[in-house]
């Protein structure tokens, strides 16, 4: 009976999953959005149910709930439907609604979306190549096969994002980095911008014209290809369409300008805001912790570097660590084994919480910026398929947060993967995308102020 | 050649709703071909003749302001865009059929572009929701525009069309219902062509004959008594 209640938990739970990605799907991606195929909201939401279940195993691990032969059970079939997911159904759908949107190919629709999964298949196999993780005596279509390659790419995809993040966090919060904005800079520029666009204004009210007297008179000016038109115009020796063309470019340019001029406007205001929100007490809060962070960051970077130079892979878990330490060191003795299950439970539920709070919102920020209502659609099970290669591999490498006797139920399932050579990848990515934050957020930074100091 | 001469009539929708393909087909009576993202405000100009047909006809020159962006862009950007807002003498508002969202959001739309013109003095005049008030005092002439009719379904043009309808009567102005990729909508003597030619007609008069009971074109009459007792409070 309790092996009931405890499944029918443990189904409870993933529906409520389910939900949550349903809802997160509902009021925040496409709050401004119509939703016409529910597929994609229904693959969304089981791919996040899905990822939050491997979490929530982990944490079942830990505290013992359930037990162990159907743990591993829950495991090894959740593990086979994501791979399901995120190698077959996820990556068909978007070919589906990429050959969607392009007109020409909607007829043979299926053909096409087939032919882009195939390729997909193509290269995310050649992916496995030059990385050594595999010993080659497993079958072509095993778990471990996909893990890998699936793994590989989540864990650049957490590096590139941890290393931007770590550079990119005490940037925005300090405001040491904030320029000086004055009302008066906003007020010129904005003067800059109405110049520019009567400029337009007066161009194109010329050109109208042109065009009106132009067809009043019959003569042919919506197609300058056309050969016979082409022929007659030189033959007559109309300036009209010549002009037309000189104006035609002169406004292109001033086009160009105008959305430039917005594009700075805008980003004045943004730093205007800024340096207002700093003044208050959360802007200060922030501040301080801006510092924190930075010096987290040089940290990590140094730590990276460390591990990279010196080949070395940390044998043991933070907790078991933290733990030796205050045993050996400081003397205080305690029931080991029960504080280790509690502080590990809760340090690993913390990663948990925290990883999918960030991505969530990296995602929606990601999909407010370039989403339209064309490629809505497309971008959401892009995000879907990039949310859980991200958890897959959050898995592989929380592995090396947990104490030996946990770990050992993620090494079963998983199969034999190098897990060493994924945390150095990660540790070399985190590197390059640090590093190249840095320089990035430098050159943006130092070339700022000059492009408002030109009068 | 001044500010003064001009008729600016903003056009203002979601994006990705046809704005760029609906200006392009009004000022040059072809059909856009390669749409863009649209980036800050692109101008087009519209030659119109205004009382077409009578002794009093005169050309004028409507300009027509695209605004790109979505209602929920960032303030900075918001703040951007309201530079476009200044003395705005008519407001073509644009949404697509087949996205309901669309429709939705222009309330939202008009009361950004409406708030900006009645507040002179930067305080904003409501919290963002809907008033049915200010729009019957509304003095700017409203035009309601649905694209991408071709993609609405037969069977399901009616439901559409009478949401419109109710959605037009809230703003107390015109709709029209049409394709931007086919220009027989607004062929010569089609309702369409009437109503917009209507519209158009209003907005010119509003902003040249009815001078005397504005000073500035776009603020409303101030005896009024009824409804808008929130804008009353802030003239003086």
């Amino acid at each position: 009976i309790s092996t009931l209640i405890s499944e029918s938990i443990f189904f409870l739970l993933q529906v409520l999953f389910f939900g949550f990605g349903w809802l997160f799907f509902m009021r925040q991606l496409f709050k401004d959005y119509e939703v016409r195929q529910y597929v994609v909201q229904v693959i969304f939401s089981v791919t996040f149910a899905f990822s939050c279940t491997m979490f929530e195993l982990i944490i079942f691990e830990i505290l013992g709930v359930l037990n162990s032969s159907s743990r591993y059970f829950h495991w090894k079939m959740n593990l086979c439907v994501i791979l399901l997911i995120l190698v077959f159904m996820v990556p068909f759908y978007i070919g589906y609604f990429i050959v969607s949107n392009i007109r020409l190919l909607h007829k043979q629709r299926l053909l096409f979306s087939c032919l882009l999964w195939l390729t997909f298949m193509y290269f995310f196999w050649k992916l496995g190549d030059p990385f050594p993780i595999l010993s080659p005596k497993h079958g072509i279509l095993s778990i471990e096969q996909l893990i890998s390659r699936v793994g590989v790419i989540g864990v650049t995809l957490m590096a590139l994002l941890s290393g931007f993040g770590a550079v990119n966090c005490p940037y925005t919060y300090m405001s040491y980095f904030l320029r000086n904005v004055t009302d008066a800079d906003i007020l010129a520029l904005e003067r800059r911008l109405l110049q520019t666009m009567d400029m337009i204004i007066s161009k194109k009210k010329r050109m109208a014209m042109a065009r009106r007297t132009m067809f009043q008179k019959g003569e042919v000016h919506n197609k300058p290809s056309r050969f016979w038109g082409m022929i007659k115009s030189v033959a007559t020796s109309a300036p009209g369409s010549e002009n037309l063309t000189l104006i035609q470019q002169e406004v292109d340019a001033l086009e160009e300008l105008s959305r430039q001029l917005f594009l700075e406007t805008a980003d004045l205001y943004a730093t205007k805001e800024r340096i207002e929100y700093s003044k208050t007490f959360k802007g200060k809060y922030f501040n301080f912790l801006g510092y924190f962070f930075s010096i987290y960051c040089v940290w990590k970077i140094f730590m990276a570097t460390i591990n990279i130079v010196f080949d070395r892979v940390g044998k043991t878990d933070p907790v078991t660590r933290g733990i030796e330490i205050t045993v050996n060191y400081l003397g205080i003795q305690f029931d080991v084994k029960f504080w280790s299950q509690h502080i590990s439970f809760i340090l690993v539920g913390i990663i948990i919480v925290t990883s999918i709070r960030g991505l969530l919102i990296t995602l929606t920020k990601f999909f407010y910026a370039i989403s339209s209502s064309k490629s809505s659609n497309v971008i959401v099970l892009l995000l879907a398929q990039i949310m859980g290669m991200y958890f897959v591999s959050s898995v592989l490498l929380i592995r090396m947060s947990m104490p030996l006797e946990y770990r050992t139920i993620i090494t079963e399932v998983l199969g034999e993967l190098q897990f060493n050579f994924y945390h150095r990848w990660f540790d070399v990515i985190f590197l390059v995308s640090a590093l190249s934050s840095i320089l990035f957020l430098y050159l943006a930074h130092k070339q700022a102020p000059e492009k408002h100091m030109a009068p | 050649m001044a500010s003064l001469d001009r008729v600016k009539v903003l056009v203002l929708g979601d994006s990705g709703v046809g704005k760029s393909s609906l200006v392009h087909l009004l000022c040059q009576n072809q059909v856009l071909g390669n749409p863009s993202w649209t980036v800050g405000c692109s101008v087009d100009v519209r030659v119109h003749d205004y009382k077409e047909g009578t002794p009093e006809e005169k050309t004028y020159y409507i300009e027509l302001w695209d605004v790109g962006g979505s209602v929920g862009s960032a303030s900075s950007v918001k703040s951007t865009r309201a530079v476009f807002y200044n003395s705005v003498n008519g407001i073509i508002l644009v949404h697509d059929l087949t996205n309901k969202k669309s429709s939705q959001n222009l309330y939202r739309w008009s009361l950004e572009a409406l708030n900006r013109d009645l507040a002179p003095t930067g305080v904003l005049v409501t919290n963002g929701d809907y008033d049915r008030e200010q729009f019957a005092d509304n003095q700017i002439p409203l035009l309601v525009i649905g694209t991408k009719l071709d993609q609405i379904h037969e069977t399901k043009r009616h439901e559409v069309l009478t949401r419109i309808a109710f959605l037009a009567e809230d703003f107390n102005a015109e709709e029209i219902n049409l394709d931007c990729t086919n220009p027989r909508y607004l062929a010569a003597g089609s309702s369409n062509a009437v109503k917009l030619s209507r519209f158009f007609d209003k907005v010119v008069e509003k902003r040249y004959f009815l001078r005397e009971s504005n000073q500035i074109a776009g603020f409303p009459d101030r005896k009024r008594f009824g409804g808008g007792t929130f804008k009353s409070l802030h003239y003086d």
